[in-house]
């Protein structure tokens, strides 16, 4: 029977964060994935991710899954692919169910990273083919290049069910609608803006009544529900789909520590009991990322670094006062990202105003975008002559590459990275368009009010395809998503350096300046 | 854990039928909330029992997508808590394998 000092079950994002640490301890190590790629969730987050440079911020979620499985190379991680674990026995006996057969390994401690499976919700057809978890969605587009279908809604607006709904559109699907039970949007306001713009409706406080079709979907209906969650009669909307996308939180999936005796408790699902250095309560196991309590990629690598640091300990790798210092690393980092409105124990809570007492939009929290008139009161967004950047950013969340990657400093965010960035009026904008492609949540604008002509410039971040070429005409599409005016492209910036998004400029009536947020071509531009 | 006086007088009470029962909640074993609600009137207070007795998550996914789902249905039929449910200790195998993988084994 093999030995090793280290079984890490699971290769996503926590689990492969936890090999690599405990690898430059000196642990022998061995990670366990069922799938038949590492890197969990990452190679399907095809977004740029949220928070500090420490965080990874503004690199996309297969840029650091791959950045992962580079460093676990160097670190001589071993990671065994199509390996089910399929138990943990007394005295940390692992038995992996690999091909046509299964063995049985021993370890000295054990980090439990197994993530975590989609919810489901029961409406009259929820079995019908068609129906599909967000996950699904991903695996589908991002995984294996399919789309999963043509027109499709989506339940959920967290932050799941905006990312993938943004990715569907990515993919070429129509999304007809994104609906929640909840009486808010539950995502990012920035993720739903981006939606918002390209004209997919919200319906918050509405879920879904039915799907129709005989053998697979062919509609849905949704109804509006009141604060009991009962539906309201008469308020019945369909829509034709050919998908019904749900993404309706996920649960962690901690049946390896329940059987490895772990005292567990309900929270959010059931959790394993475990302490800020991520021990259970077996001596020698520990949990790491989402099997822990649904969080988020960003803090699942963290806390299995911390887990690897605490094994390490465990094993006398290390000894107590270095651990601690090791892991005071993490808490610090980690503590960086569970601030703001999002963080995981202001879960449940009722915003009204930001950190900074600015009123929140509501029509954001309802409708998924900022109207023309709630969008002057933050501090990102001022009237000026010349090139500026307009930074419609409205909530508290931790992110501040837009601070970073202005050459000219005039976006502010400060120490604090949830503080709303503000423009520094004093530093000149070079144009240079780094803050558009770089903020994660797209809601940085360059802008030119008066170009001379009557016309103004907006430059917007364009992460789909076909790429429009300059001279393309179309309309100019307001924050609702509702054609405002003609526009025509004056200028396509796609460098390599912005990984993808592409910057966009368009010329438009200079009086539709502060309502103009995204190009939609012609259809005979469409077609030419 | 103590079995509430609410509990007990909720699952004493007969069957009534609603117009959903048919909705399946287990796919993987097909059984309906029906069935399930049923199951609570004829005497069976929690989430373990209910599974033995309609194998409700216990089908090929081990109750990964349907867990949450008969845990709500059981605890507003019962008027208890998701807590009050308790649950199943997990068991190996975690995922579903053949008789002759699990005889070659390796040590």
């Amino acid at each position: 029977m093999k030995r090793y000092d280290l079984i890490v079950v699971g290769a996503g994002p926590s689990g492969l964060c936890a090999a690599i640490q405990a690898a430059r301890y000196g642990l022998e190590v061995v990670v366990f994935d069922e799938n038949a790629r590492p890197g969990g969730q990452l190679f399907k987050q095809i977004h740029k991710f949220f928070g500090s440079k420490e965080h990874g911020a503004k690199l996309r979620g297969i840029t650091i899954g791959e950045n992962l499985l580079a460093e676990a190379a160097e670190a001589g991680v071993q990671v065994e692919l199509n390996s089910v674990v399929m138990g943990i026995f007394p005295e940390k006996e692992v038995l992996v169910h690999r091909e046509d057969r299964t063995e049985h390994y021993k370890a000295d401690a054990i980090i439990v990273a197994t993530g975590a499976s989609e919810n489901a919700v029961t409406f009259d057809g929820w079995t019908l083919p068609g129906v599909i978890g967000a996950g699904a969605a991903q695996m589908f587009m991002n995984l294996n290049g399919v789309r999963p279908g043509n027109k499709v809604l989506m339940l959920g607006t967290g932050n799941v069910g905006l990312v993938v709904s943004y990715q569907l559109l990515q993919a070429g699907c129509e999304v007809v609608a994104l609906v929640d039970a909840g009486t808010r949007v539950g995502g990012y306001g920035v993720h739903a803006s981006k939606l918002a713009r390209t004209g997919v409706p919200f319906y918050t406080s509405h879920t879904i009544k039915k799907a129709e079709g005989e053998d697979h979907v062919t509609g849905v209906v949704i109804a509006e529900v009141d604060s009991h969650f009962q539906f309201i009669e008469g308020t019945e909307k369909h829509f034709d789909v050919d998908t019904i996308c749900l993404a309706v939180g996920l649960s962690p999936q901690s049946q390896l520590l329940d059987m490895a005796g772990c005292d567990m408790a309900e929270r959010g699902g059931r959790v394993p009991v475990s302490d800020e250095t991520c021990a259970t309560s077996e001596p020698g196991i520990f949990v790491a990322g989402d099997a822990a309590g649904i969080e988020e990629a960003s803090s699942a690598m963290i806390e299995g670094r911390i887990a690897a640091v605490s094994a390490a300990e465990f094993l006398g790798f290390i000894d107590a006062d270095n651990a601690a210092a090791d892991r005071q690393e993490h808490y610090k980092a980690l503590d960086r990202l569970r601030i703001g409105m999002f963080a995981p124990q202001n879960r449940g809570k009722v915003f009204t105003e930001t950190e900074e007492g600015i009123p929140l939009s509501q029509s954001l929290l309802k409708r998924g975008y900022v109207t023309d008139e709630e969008v002057d009161s933050f501090g990102g967004v001022k009237h000026a002559e010349g090139w500026h950047a307009v930074v419609e950013c409205t909530q508290n969340i931790p992110c501040n590459p837009c601070q970073d990657v202005c050459p000219r400093h005039c976006i502010n965010v400060g120490s604090n990275i949830t503080i709303l960035p503000t423009i520094n009026t004093e530093a000149k904008c070079s144009n240079c368009g780094k803050c558009v492609a770089f903020c994660p949540g797209q809601a940085i604008f360059l802008v030119n009010e008066d170009m001379g002509d009557g016309t103004a410039q907006i430059t917007l971040p364009y992460e789909f395809l076909p790429l429009p070429e300059a001279g393309t005409k179309g309309k100019a599409l307001d924050r609702s998503g509702k054609p405002v005016c003609e526009a025509e492209v004056v200028k396509v910036m796609n460098p390599k350096a912005f990984d993808h998004t592409a910057l966009l400029t368009m010329s438009v009536p200079k009086e539709f300046v502060h309502q103009a947020r995204f190009f939609k071509a012609s259809a005979e531009a469409l077609t030419a | 854990m103590e079995t509430t006086p609410t509990i007990r007088r909720l699952s004493a009470e007969p069957f009534k039928p609603e117009p959903d029962d048919d909705l399946i909640v287990c796919r993987c074993e097909e059984v309906t909330k029906g069935e399930l609600r049923r199951a609570v009137h004829e005497g069976l207070y929690r989430f373990p029992e209910v599974r033995r007795f309609t194998r409700c998550a216990m089908g090929l996914c081990q109750g990964r997508t349907c867990t949450k789902l008969v845990k709500g249905i059981l605890s507003r039929e019962l008027g208890c808590t998701i807590e009050d449910l308790q649950n199943p200790h997990a068991r190996s195998p975690q995922r579903p394998l053949q008789m002759q993988e699990l005889g070659n084994e390796r040590f």
